[in-house]
């Protein structure tokens, strides 16, 4: 082995090996504004969870003289709706359907859509562009065109739009998905993982999932932002969820006709989910760049 | 051809045809022949270089090798059994017994894997248990010349070019092989650490008793590392012999043109060959006859319109080539009429043949 351990083979400093995910930690925690959307949302999430215990005031209950409150009224930090409710628990309270309208279905849409596209990508052949030109078929409609469609034919209900939100973010992420997962079938190291006689499954788990699933992720939290956004839309349409269940999208809606009355208290389910929906594009943005190894 | 051992190696009439798709249907609008009835062995324990210019065909030979690809046609036979065939040895068998070494050193480690993940995993494949398998790791990582506790939980972008190819070249050897493919896979180091990989290469041959085909494009570093080598020109074989018989006595004008373009070689051994200029031609559309014939000084008739079949020069050297010129009585004009002829031929005309 004398001529194997020459000097200058041995790398001169020792460095101590980062994991993959530490490296993205490390990046990420450079990153103010990831951090700070991240501090948002978990105020958010945190709210809408605990929301019976934090919100200050039943967000049912109706009042016939302290309707449209200004922002500010002693009892009301935020003021009060159209029939009297409490608008700061209305909003802590809605935020619970909103994001569960706004996440369930890209949870859903990110299981089916990645296998189909990892299905279709690392098959490739007949199979592939049978789930591509399908998917393709999707592509033709705007996507809250679709949403609506969908909602429409299966009616209104919180389940019903879950599902057609489900169906308008597969064909995006199954797309993703194939195109990530074609560009690492080609890499060198599938290739010397088939050739050192791993099976097709054990290829996928072990050196396709890992460095499939991390982008297709990051693509999907970005889609987060648009699926509250059709929610909310499909709530305001009265596609979603009905009155008097608070919702963002359903707030907006009923506190439309009062526009003119009290503009401020009105802007404030919109706020809501302009604020939810940037907070989650941006850190979709900053794990992103996070998680580029190369970088 | 006769060899008194039974070859590690024997390739017969190895095809295979890229199909170009186009068109709104996708359907085949040409084929490229990548590799066209491409035949030979390699002996236990020597090295085969495989030399010729870009796109001849080298890589899609070894990854028909490996069952990468599917070939068209043509039969691999390691060892006395033919791969892939009834009672044959098995894709997967095969697999165990030889390993291929990819040129991009960064592409061919899973960057989500740390070294030794990626070491372990073949073993594991064939059902060593991890903790062995990870010990098989170390144990490579020290025998490619990395220090295992330095290395083991170190991602491949950590790691330097050099580094990056020793590890897999111990990922290649955990599966214990017989054969080892190596595709230009000291191509992309600079010149210091291709030696010491080279010694490291010929270390791990004379210890593990490894069989080499070692594929480049550099005639100094094949000539110094092969025992026997051939020669492809568009998917073909045009020349194959003793590394001597080669770089000493090269017969076919192709194998004259490359080594005449070879930038450092002995000025007393060199050819007079004019060197080669042009691109060689499209794989879709090769010439008719002899591939070569579009830039070879001695292009005749017969070359355009006879295939010359590989033919034995000197036995005692395994060396062959396919041209008519080599060919006694095939109509070439340099060609004898009966024996072999004894000195290679001088070209006439010294300019570009295009
Ligand atoms: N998958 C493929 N589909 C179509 N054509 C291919 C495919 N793979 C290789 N080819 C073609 O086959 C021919 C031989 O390619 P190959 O990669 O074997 O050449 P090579 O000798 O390894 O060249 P290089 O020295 O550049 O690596 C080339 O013309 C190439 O374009
Ligand atoms: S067969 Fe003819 S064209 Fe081909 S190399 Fe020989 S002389 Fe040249
Ligand atoms: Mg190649």
């Amino acid at each position: 082995m004398a001529e194997t351990t020459l000097p200058g083979l041995v790398p001169d400093v020792p460095i101590a090996s980062r994991g993959y995910w530490s490296s993205v930690f490390r990046r990420l925690s450079g990153d103010w504004t990831t951090i700070l959307c991240l501090v948002v949302l978990l105020i958010i999430i945190l709210s809408a969870v605990f929301a019976p215990w934090i919100a200050p005031a039943d967000p049912y209950k109706t009042s016939v003289i302290r309707r449209l409150k200004d922002i500010g009224t002693p009892g009301f930090p935020l003021g009060t709706d159209e029939l009297g409710r409490d608008m700061l628990s209305r909003l802590i309270h809605g935020g619970r359907l909103s994001l569960v309208m706004g996440i369930t279905p890209v949870i859903n849409a990110l299981i089916i859509g990645s296998f189909l596209g990892i299905v279709a990508g690392f098959v490739g052949g007949k199979i592939n562009m049978v789930i591509m030109r399908t998917v393709d078929v999707f592509y033709a409609f705007p996507s809250v065109l679709l949403a609506i469609a969908i909602s429409g034919a299966l009616g209104a209900g919180l389940v019903n739009s879950i599902v057609s939100l489900t169906i308008v973010f597969i064909p995006p992420i199954t797309r993703v998905a194939e195109s990530v997962t074609t560009s690492v079938r080609n890499l060198d190291f599938v290739e010397a993982a088939r050739a050192s006689g791993a099976g097709g499954f054990t290829i996928i788990r072990v050196h396709v999932l890992g460095n499939v699933l991390g982008p297709v992720f990051v693509f999907a939290t970005g889609l987060i932002s648009v699926s509250i956004i059709l929610a909310s839309g499909l709530s305001f349409l009265g596609l979603g969820v009905r009155p008097p269940e608070p919702e963002w999208g359903l707030m907006l809606n009923t506190l439309r006709q009062s526009i003119y009355v009290n503009p401020w208290v009105c802007a404030l389910p919109g706020v809501m989910i302009f604020i939810t929906s940037i907070c989650f594009n941006l850190m979709s943005d900053g794990l992103r760049s996070a998680m580029d190894v190369r970088a | 051809m006769e060899s008194k051992a039974q070859p590690l190696l024997l390739v017969k009439d190895l095809k295979k045809y890229f199909p170009i798709l186009g068109g709104v249907l996708n359907r085949k609008v040409a084929t490229v022949q990548a590799v066209d009835e491409v035949s030979f062995e390699v002996a236990k324990g020597e090295t085969l270089g495989v030399v010729g210019e870009s796109g001849c065909g080298k890589s899609t030979t070894a990854r028909l090798l490996m069952r990468l690809i599917e070939p068209d046609e043509g039969a691999v036979i390691f060892d006395g059994e033919g791969v892939g065939e009834q009672h044959g040895l098995s894709v997967r068998d095969m697999r165990r017994n030889m390993q291929m070494v990819f040129q991009d050193s960064y592409a061919s480690l899973n960057p989500r894997l740390t070294i030794e993940e990626s070491i372990a995993f073949g073993p594991k494949v064939h059902g060593v248990s991890g903790k062995v398998a990870r010990e098989r790791a170390r144990a490579l990582l020290a025998k490619v010349g990395l220090d295992p506790n330095l290395f083991v939980r170190r991602y491949p972008h950590e790691l330097s070019g050099g580094q990056r190819q020793r590890v897999n070249i111990a990922r290649a050897l955990a599966l214990e092989p017989r054969l080892v493919i190596f595709d230009e896979a000291v191509s992309a180091l600079d010149k210091s650490v291709e030696a010491q990989v080279l010694n490291l290469l010929n270390d791990l041959k004379r210890e593990m008793n490894l069989t080499y085909i070692f594929i480049s494009h550099d005639l100094n570093v094949v000539q110094y590392i092969s025992d026997r080598v051939l020669v492809m020109y568009l998917g073909k074989v045009v020349e194959t012999g003793t590394v001597e018989a080669i770089y000493g006595d090269p017969r076919h004008p192709y194998t004259r043109a490359l080594l005449a373009s070879m930038p450092s070689m002995d000025p007393g051994n060199r050819t007079t060959a004019p060197a080669l200029t042009g691109d060689p031609p499209n794989p879709i559309n090769p010439p008719s006859g002899c591939r070569f014939r579009t830039r070879c000084a001695f292009a005749e008739e017969i070359c355009a319109s006879t295939e010359p079949r590989l033919e034995m020069i000197h036995p005692a050297e395994r060396h062959a080539a396919a041209c008519h010129m080599e060919i006694a009585g095939s109509g070439h004009s340099k060609a004898m009429a009966t024996s072999p002829p004894k000195a290679p031929p001088q070209p006439q005309h010294m300019g570009v043949v295009a």
